[in-house]
């Protein structure tokens, strides 16, 4: 009842902004496409099939099928503190609620962002299934938060090698690191002063490298956490 | 200094070099005045699209790479070993973060000689930085400023240089592994001086290293505008990268000779 009359309204706004084709026409003119990567990012979006259709929702290929793939983990992780948030643990302090909203919100950013930036190649919102998470507890609910920041860091070191744009390596690596530093921070709250905050367990100590995965095992990791069957057959490879 | 040698090399090589870069700076509007008073961003992809992927390129970045990490690693060494400087608390944090320096120096070493580089030597450091922190082995405070502007200026730093490597998949990814860790510092120090483990604004000291950190637009777009997310998560949500002149920038102080 509101959007004919109200142009300008948040809520009008809101929609205009979710609009896909100026996000994706900016995006793609921001990122300098050449006409052989242009022809990357829309042959991935023919070649993908209707989701479901091959028993799950299709990333798709090249760069776009790597951004979609972004953009799933940043749907788990943004879904895991929304709920985080609106079923605080007992005990929760006011240092520990700060800092989970913080995350929160970056993760709603990254979400946001690559919906936007993806337009029409974007894949439909996940189904999440935190049935495995105590959302009651605190070790259970920071236990979940570490794992999926350990995870997104080593998805996206991984992940950087299958980008063939710059200007999409360049995103990437805007994101990951404020992922490290979520990872860091939440590792600090589980073990405060103590080395976890980068821990030999996920920081080789031989050669202080974090660690990378390869996005079929991030996603095999992930699984638990997601109800949506995802299909990473056309995703590069190297 | 052999950083200095790069850009002077690339100079000599290319007159037009700074022209090169400058235009590209006009392709991107990150950080406003911000980007027009600093030299280009996305200096490493700017290198590939304006002289095409060279092995001496990646060579440049890994010795960039790791002039850096021996400032860092030389900066907790002395810290560790300065008495009553480090409370026995927070030991254990600074002996893991400099085990991680240590081990950086060691394998970018590693990797430069197997590429069939030469690994630039170590600088001699000046952590007062001609004066401008007499007390940074004396003073827990200062020692920590230092610690947390070294940790974010190395976060920039590798971030800056990862299109430059793109061609060469197993450098470019353990530059990735290298700079997460960097990140995972930063954080921890930030919250061991009661801040935030991410970046608000472009809040933080000195200036220099957080300039720019502020902007909302990513990829051509204002993020504020398409998502409901707070306009100050917007900002912390995006770690920017620096050149390689403006980390020099603030690098030089601290190098002596």
């Amino acid at each position: 009842m509101f959007k004919l009359n109200f142009a300008g309204s948040p809520k009008t706004e809101l929609a205009k902004s979710e609009t896909q084709p100026v996000g994706r026409r900016n995006f793609l003119r921001y990122a300098g496409v050449t006409a052989a990567s242009s022809a990357i990012v829309l042959a991935g979006c023919k070649d993908n099939d209707p989701p479901m259709a091959t028993g799950g929702v299709d990333l798709g290929s090249g760069d776009t099928g790597i951004l979609n793939y972004a953009y799933a983990l940043e749907q788990l992780e943004a879904a895991f503190y929304i709920q985080v948030l609106q079923s605080k643990y007992s005990g929760m302090t006011t240092a520990e609620e700060q800092i989970l909203t913080d995350i929160r919100d970056h993760e709603i950013a990254h979400r946001d962002f690559f919906k936007a930036a993806l337009g029409a190649s974007a894949i439909p919102a996940l189904e999440v299934d935190f049935s495995s998470i105590n959302f009651g507890s605190r070790a259970s609910v920071l236990g979940a938060a570490k794992t999926f920041e350990d995870l997104g860091v080593s998805a996206y070191n991984g992940a950087g090698k299958l980008l063939t744009s710059p200007d999409f390596l360049l995103l990437a690596g805007k994101i990951v690191s404020v992922e490290a530093r979520h990872a860091a921070a939440i590792r600090s709250l589980l073990n405060p002063k103590s080395a976890d905050f980068a821990g030999d367990d996920i920081v080789t100590p031989a050669n202080g490298l974090d660690a990378q995965r390869s996005p079929t095992d991030v996603l095999m990791l992930a699984r638990t956490y997601v109800k949506t069957q995802i299909n990473a057959g056309n995703l590069p490879t190297s | 200094m052999n950083l200095y040698k790069i850009l002077n090399d690339i100079e000599k090589s290319d007159a037009d070099v700074y022209e090169r870069l400058s235009s590209r700076r006009n392709a991107f509007r990150f950080g406003g005045k911000i980007a027009l008073a600093a030299v280009p961003l996305v200096m490493g992809s700017m290198f590939r699209k304006a002289y095409g992927q060279s092995a001496s390129g990646v060579l440049d970045v890994l010795n960039y790479a790791l002039t850096l990490e021996y400032l860092e690693d030389d900066f907790y060494v002395r810290g560790l070993a300065a008495p009553g400087l480090i409370p026995a608390g927070d030991r254990t944090i600074f002996t893991q973060i400099g085990r991680h320096e240590t081990a950086h120096v060691a394998f970018l070493r590693t990797a430069i000689s197997g590429a069939g580089g030469t690994p630039v030597s170590k600088p001699v450091f000046d952590f007062t930085a001609r004066g401008q922190f007499p007390d940074v082995f004396t003073n827990y405070q200062t020692f920590l400023t230092l610690s947390q502007a070294f940790e974010d200026t190395g976060v920039r730093a590798y971030k800056g240089q990862a299109g430059a490597l793109i061609a060469n998949n197993d450098v470019l990814t353990a530059a990735l592994q290298i700079h997460s860790v960097e990140a995972r510092h930063a954080s921890e120090v930030r919250r061991l001086r009661g801040q935030k483990g991410w970046i608000t604004g472009n809040m933080g000291a000195p200036a220099a290293v957080y300039a720019g950190e502020e902007t909302t637009m990513q990829g051509g777009l204002n993020v504020t505008g398409i998502t409901t997310a707070p306009a100050s998560a917007v900002g912390e949500a995006f770690d920017e990268p620096l050149t390689m002149q403006a980390v020099l920038a603030i690098a030089k102080p601290f190098i002596a000779g």
